[in-house]
């Protein structure tokens, strides 16, 4: 069967595969059979089967979940590398640019990259271009840093300075004056008074910026008004329909991109495997990719089987 | 209202409910697990309320829809006032309310005025009268954008991007003789990488001469507008299947939702 | 008065902050005309809210078809508004964030917001499995270089790509399909969007002079000819 050998090759590339996993992927094997026939006999499918098909082929793999094992390509390894390699104390930003219909993809990102700065003993400042990155913000911060980081204080380990509205005026005037922009922090507490700012005036201080988005304003307008105005090192992690417009900042106004869900778990991969403490983590990027890998498979198919009725529905049209 | 719709109904109240008791009782140990019983269940129904479009077009749909975009405007407002106007205009204008609100009080400057009369004439918009002052303040947005624009795009959109595209296209070249002895596919292999090199810059090119309307598309003209075509067509290949990617994602989040937080089948 | 005024501020507010960028005299009214532009764009959210309010009460007040559903949008715009501005539940007080996952205006955005808005984007996951079945057509050789591209993308990013080119010998690993993947992304697609790139960055710069000098007024409405 021609699509029985890349699904069982699939299986014995993955880890974690059951029964469940058997059947469904024997369920999704033959209803691509079924969809080739109907394809080939020129029968018209109703748009609501291919919609249940594709539901039915995300929904098997994340009940019966297979894992792959990951590896960072060299355009994610590089923001890691550079996390890795600053030294203790560096300050490093994160703008939580996304709103809840990005989030499935670059919220793991924006996981992985917090729990690396703080594992590293950086000093991270957090903050949003985004009115639905602050509740996304706060809550990622009130999810992760009680449970894993305990010792870390609010205001001298890091520091959310949220939302403010404006898009890119926010980073035109935080290039040169942070605290113009910020006067205080989510709290209302004085940035002043907060020992994660001190000796910190602009973007110029910081020694990276991470932005996670996909949409307007997001990274291209941290590279257009701070990474290339200030020299700041500017790294992205972006909803996968932005990724491929960010490869022409690559690598001179970018230091590295992660693009999409297979970004993430590329950076989670790399973080486990340097901070082993973080396998007990959840990893959501790494356990995406199950479904993703399927639903790739069952779109090509799509694709090929909507090719075939038009090759023979033409053959058909120039029978006399 | 119809009969079905009556049964449709009442069977989703009926679902709603028992969800409700079930997932609260699943949460027994936890701090008020009737309220997060009734979250996690309402957050479901909204979820299957858009899928339900995908059959069509229904009241359960219109209801999230609409629901969405009242929600979705107070919030920004919310945001608004609470971020920008409280923090960085009211300490500007006002110690006593500045003091109501526990922000930090600065130094007064009543050129802070400007923005909120610029702002108030923005709300004229919705007078049918004075309805043309607010140009003064859109006239200012546009000017703004248009001023912080030209700048950023110039230097990072244009300049850099010409200057990022003259790259070497003889990696590490040590001759004809060594070229071919050592030739390979290697992904990091020279030819590979001069490849790449060439392929940017006859690539970047090409599409310019693609887009260039202004002369026929003809002869040595017609040839690399015809490479710019394929090159742009690679692209949006790629940006289809990043496309793909994402709008997958987006799926397995929703899903992963309804299987684990509400429905509790994964763990 | 309706004309002139706001050709003026345009050109005025558009100048100042071009000139601000090459002179420090001038930077510090560039950078307070940036947060006069946050404080009005509050205004803006302001103005939709207002905007919002005016369409669904004529809607609800004129009896129109649907007009239930506008309660809906109302009720819910007053509850968020109402949690959010009085800070409803909110354990840290007046000065802690508003987002705050204990407060109601929290709970609103966690159950109500996230699902509603990531749902409706993922919808768009079904219609393009659908679109790929009945549109996506090899027609001419552009659409397959197309197709051919999206191809190798779609597997190159998955494990199932690994698995499939794994067995070729490193001198040949470009024809893996995942380092075709990143080749393609790192080269031809950085060419296109690169042309892409600079073709709008001189459509925006040439836009942003024609708006400061005031040849393009479409923004001021019928007036503006």
């Amino acid at each position: 069967m021609m699509f029985d050998s890349p699904m069982l090759l699939l299986l014995t590339a993955g880890s974690g595969a059951t029964v469940g996993t058997y059947i469904g992927l024997a369920i999704i094997v033959l209803g691509l059979l079924a969809l080739l026939y109907t394809s080939i006999k020129a029968i018209e499918v109703d748009r609501r089967i291919v919609f249940l098909f594709i539901f039915v082929a995300v929904s098997i793999p994340i009940l019966f979940p297979i894992t792959f094992e990951e590896k960072a390509t060299p355009v994610v390894k590089r923001i890691f590398d550079k996390i890795e390699s600053l030294p203790e104390g560096s300050r490093i930003l994160l703008s939580f640019d996304f709103d809840p219909a990005m989030a499935p993809e670059v919220q793991p990102m924006a996981d992985a990259v917090m729990r690396h700065a703080l594992a590293k003993n950086h000093r991270v400042i957090f903050m949003s271009l985004w009115a639905t990155g602050q509740g996304l913000l706060d809550r990622t911060m009130q999810r992760i840093l009680p449970n894993e980081f305990p010792d870390k204080v609010d205001g001298v380990d890091f520091a959310s300075v949220g939302y403010t509205a404006g898009n890119e005026g926010v980073l035109n005037v935080i290039v040169s004056d942070f605290k113009k922009m910020f006067p205080s922090d989510a709290n209302s507490i004085p940035l002043d008074s907060l020992p994660v700012f001190n000796r910190f005036s602009s973007c110029k201080d910081l020694d990276l910026v991470v932005t996670f988005g996909g949409g307007k304003p997001g990274a291209k307008e941290w590279v257009l008004f701070v990474g290339d105005k200030a020299n700041v090192p500017v790294a992205v992690g972006v909803a996968a329909v932005v990724a491929p417009q960010m490869y022409p900042y690559f690598p001179n106004q970018v230091l590295g991109i992660m693009g999409g869900i297979k970004g993430a778990a590329e950076y989670e991969s790399e973080l486990i495997k340097h901070y082993p403490q973080f396998a007990e983590q959840p990893t959501p990027g790494m356990v995406m990719m199950g479904p993703q890998t399927l639903a790739h498979i069952v779109i090509i198919a799509f694709i090929v089987f909507g090719n075939v009725a038009y090759f023979f529905g033409r053959r058909r049209e120039e029978k006399p | 209202m119809k009969k079905t719709s009556v049964i449709i109904l009442s069977g989703v109240v009926i679902l709603f409910l028992v969800s409700w008791l079930v997932k609260g009782a699943s949460l027994s140990g936890e701090e008020n697990p009737y309220l997060q019983g009734f979250l996690t269940t309402f957050a479901a129904f909204l979820t299957l309320a858009v899928f339900s479009f995908l059959y069509r077009d229904n009241p359960f749909y219109k209801f999230a829809e609409h629901l969405f975009v009242g929600a979705s405007a107070a919030y920004w407002m919310t945001l608004g006032f609470w971020q920008t106007l409280v923090k960085k205009l009211i300490p500007k204008l006002s110690d006593g309310l500045a003091n109501f609100f526990e922000v930090p009080t600065e130094e007064h400057s009543y050129w802070y005025f400007l923005p909120v009369i610029l702002g108030l004439l923005l709300l004229m918009r919705l007078s049918k009268k004075g309805g043309w002052l607010s140009r003064w303040p859109l006239a200012f947005i546009v000017g703004y954008t248009a001023g912080i624009n030209f700048v950023g795009y110039l230097r990072s959109d244009f300049v850099k991007q010409v200057s990022s595209t003259f790259v070497p296209l003889l990696i590490d070249w040590q001759g004809v003789g060594h070229f071919f002895s050592n030739f390979s596919l290697a992904i990091d292999g020279q030819f590979v990488m001069m490849l790449a090199n060439v392929v940017i810059f006859v690539g970047v090119l090409c599409g310019l001469v693609y887009f260039f309307f202004s002369k026929e598309h003809t002869g040595l003209f017609g040839t690399a507008s015809r490479v710019g075509i394929w090159i742009l067509m690679i692209t949006f290949g790629a940006s289809f299947g990043y496309t793909v990617m994402g709008r997958i994602s987006l799926l397995v989040g929703r899903l992963t939702f309804l299987f684990k937080d509400w429905l509790g089948l994964i763990s | 008065m309706k004309r002139q005024v706001p050709l003026l501020i345009t050109f005025f507010v558009g100048t100042l902050l071009i000139v601000s960028i090459f002179s420090p005299a001038t930077e510090n009214l560039g950078e307070e005309f940036s947060v006069f532009f946050d404080v009005i764009a509050v205004f803006a959210f302001f103005l939709g809210g207002g905007n919002l309010l005016r369409v669904h009460l004529t809607k609800i007040s004129r009896k129109r078809e649907d007009w239930v559903y506008s309660v809906v949008t109302l009720v819910g715009f007053i509850v968020m508004l109402w949690a959010g501005l009085f800070k409803i539940g909110n354990e840290g007080g007046i000065a802690a964030s508003v987002t705050e996952e204990s407060s109601l205006f929290g709970m609103v955005f966690y159950s109500v917001l996230i699902p509603l808005q990531s749902t409706m984007y993922s919808l768009l996951a079904f219609f393009i499995a659908s679109a790929s079945y009945r549109a996506f057509r090899a027609k001419n050789r552009e659409a397959t270089i197309l197709l051919v591209a999206a191809f190798i993308i779609l597997l190159g990013r998955t494990a199932f790509g690994t698995m499939l080119t794994s067995w070729m010998p490193p001198s040949l690993s470009l024809a893996e399909i995942p380092n075709l993947a990143i080749w393609i992304m790192n080269s031809p697609n950085l060419a296109g969007q690169r042309a892409i790139m600079i073709g709008i960055g001189l459509g925006v710069v040439s836009m942003s002079l024609r708006i400061i000098l005031g040849v393009e007024r479409t923004y001021l409405g019928d007036d503006g000819k």
